[in-house]
């Protein structure tokens, strides 16, 4: 029972996150800060994604094959959100520094 | 009337984008543009053939112990090498858009007609 | 009940990126979104329980299609498409909208969708369904349907990619006489350190998991289409993180081309072999010292041919259109 609203509590959350990501993709200004938005969707919400669905299925296969989803998202997507700045850098956008209203451009 | 759309909505979206891709194919001059509708073309097909295997309450064509009802495996075969065909036949096609650019310069439909009334 | 909500709502998401792939005219855009039009089908696919085609569709649409048409992109130098004004648009979409119509009232004689009494449901899958298990000794129905039941199909899908292969190899395989299109950019691009070792670490789990996937697609979803995909896709990863000289030094292009030809002729052979022990062309029973067996074994060469096929094919594809920008 404690276990099963822990996992609820965790899928809630990973899903709540998700929701500000995307609003986030929407409201950030440029690339950089956009990317923070995606970050947030990419790791830790996953992350409580695939905890809670790892509570909810108890020890078993099942939570070995998540686990082993759970490293290889720890490792990839940060190294995906890095790729994708140092591709944006080396693409020649610039961080929008300064605080404008819209515009999708810096 | 509700049971009837719920049980038709797949279909209609199948067309749907059956049409998307249509119309990317025949509207557009882009060859890049046009391959990608005929790909929008083909998943149509694909989500078309896997609504008809679906049954109700049934489970993947995989064997379990205590299951009775699996969804028809025979769709799922089809349209299993039907992906990997049509991505062999994308790579065709776009191999022929990349030669079609090394001897036109452009891959817009209308100037490949001009160049080669010209020619 | 949420089955069919959730089905609904990925349904929706799927006609509203097909939509956007047909109003924007930024090609880099278009792809990346046909890359997320894969997905979403793959998602969709797996919640109306074809996992397998699931996991196809998501190794292939998301994975080797995107990359190529990137790479297409990166050939042409083209960005953006040109929308012309002189194209009169009520005619495509007159065409577009009655024959949708017309397909749409063909529809309303179908089956509800999930019908366990459609047509399609009670012909051959009852067969499959109650002695696949027990005629060949797998669980996985779609394995022994793809290779044992319909094995004639598959090899001729086998040897569609293989044509396509030879075919793509033929068009761009030479070298060309432009010399122009420019440096290449999977040559220039330096990668930074963290990509490089993440990359070292991950492919050897990639290719693991491809094994996995060949050798456990008796019993769980997969087999030898999905492995080949992703073994692929492993070196087509170690292609963009290190270079193309690289990896043509791990795989050299002309051991590609026979291992391309070997998948289909081990395909072929366990045919012959069947023929050769008093069996039927690709009837596998007469293999083993029982039944089971015999499809057992011939299941899994079968699928091992098919692995090596699709791997060594999509790769001389792959390897064929990076090395087209090479100066």
């Amino acid at each position: 029972m404690i276990i099963d609203i822990l996992s609820w509590i965790l899928l809630l959350g990973g899903g709540l996150l998700g929701i500000i990501g995307g609003i986030g993709m929407h409201w950030f200004p440029d690339v950089y800060s956009r990317q923070h938005a995606a970050g947030t969707t990419d790791t830790l919400c996953a992350m409580l994604i695939l905890l809670g669905l790892a509570l909810q299925a108890g020890f078993s296969l099942v939570t070995f094959k998540l686990a082993l989803i759970f490293i290889f998202l720890l490792f990839t997507n940060p190294t995906a959100s890095h790729a994708l700045a140092n591709a944006a850098m080396q693409g020649g956008l610039r961080p929008q520094l300064e605080r404008t209203a819209g515009g999708d451009n810096p | 009337m509700m049971d009837f759309i719920i049980g038709h909505y797949n279909y209609w979206v199948s067309i749907f984008l059956m049409m998307v891709g249509f119309y990317a194919v025949i509207s557009r001059g882009n060859l890049v543009k046009k391959i990608i509708g005929m790909n929008v073309f083909q998943v149509s097909v694909f989500l078309l053939y896997i609504s008809i295997s679906t049954v109700e309450q049934g489970s993947a064509p995989i064997f379990t112990e205590g299951v009775e009802l699996y969804s028809n495996p025979l769709p799922h075969v089809l349209i299993l090498t039907a992906i990997v065909v049509g991505v062999a036949t994308t790579a065709l096609g776009l191999a022929l858009v990349v030669r079609i650019k090394e001897a036109y310069g452009t891959i817009e439909e209308d100037e490949i007609h001009e160049l080669d009334h010209t020619l | 009940m949420i089955e069919v909500f959730i089905d609904i709502i990925l349904l929706s998401f799927i006609a509203v990126t097909a939509v956007a792939i047909l109003r924007m005219t930024n090609l880099f855009a278009i792809i990346m979104l046909f890359g997320i039009f894969s997905f979403l089908s793959a998602s969709l696919f797996a919640v109306m329980d074809a996992v397998d085609v699931a996991f196809t569709e998501a190794a292939v649409g998301a994975g080797i299609s995107t990359v190529l048409m990137l790479a297409t992109i990166a050939l042409t130098k083209t960005q953006k498409e040109k929308v012309s004004v002189s194209h009169r648009h009520w005619l495509p979409l007159s065409v577009v909208i009655v024959t949708g119509a017309v397909l749409v009232y063909g529809t309303l004689d179908l089956p509800a969708f999930g019908d366990p009494e459609a047509p399609a449901q009670t012909h051959v899958a009852p067969y499959y369904i109650d002695k696949a298990v027990e005629e060949t000794g797998l669980p996985n129905m779609v394995t022994s349907v793809l290779a044992s039941y319909r094995g004639f199909d598959t090899l001729g899908e086998v040897v569609v990619v293989f044509t396509a292969g030879v075919a793509v190899l033929l068009l761009l395989g030479g070298k060309h006489r432009i010399s122009d299109t420019g440096t290449n950019e999977i040559e220039k691009n330096e990668h930074s350190l963290i990509l490089r070792v993440v990359a070292k670490f991950l492919i050897p789990l990639i290719i693991v998991f491809a094994l996995y996937v060949q050798f456990h697609g008796d019993f769980g979803p997969g087999g030898g289409f999905q492995a080949g995909v992703i073994l692929s896709a492993a070196i087509i990863l170690y292609t963009l993180v290190f270079g193309l000289d690289a990896a043509e030094r791990v795989i050299p292009p002309s051991i590609l081309r026979i291992l391309a030809s070997l998948g289909v002729l081990i395909y072929t052979g366990v045919g012959i072999v069947t023929i050769l022990l008093g069996g039927n062309y690709l009837n596998y029973s007469v293999l083993g010292d029982s039944k089971v067996a015999g499809q057992h074994l011939g299941i899994l060469l079968v699928e091992l041919g098919v692995g090596i096929a699709v791997f060594a094919v999509l790769l001389v594809i792959f390897l064929t259109f990076a090395g087209r920008g090479r100066p």
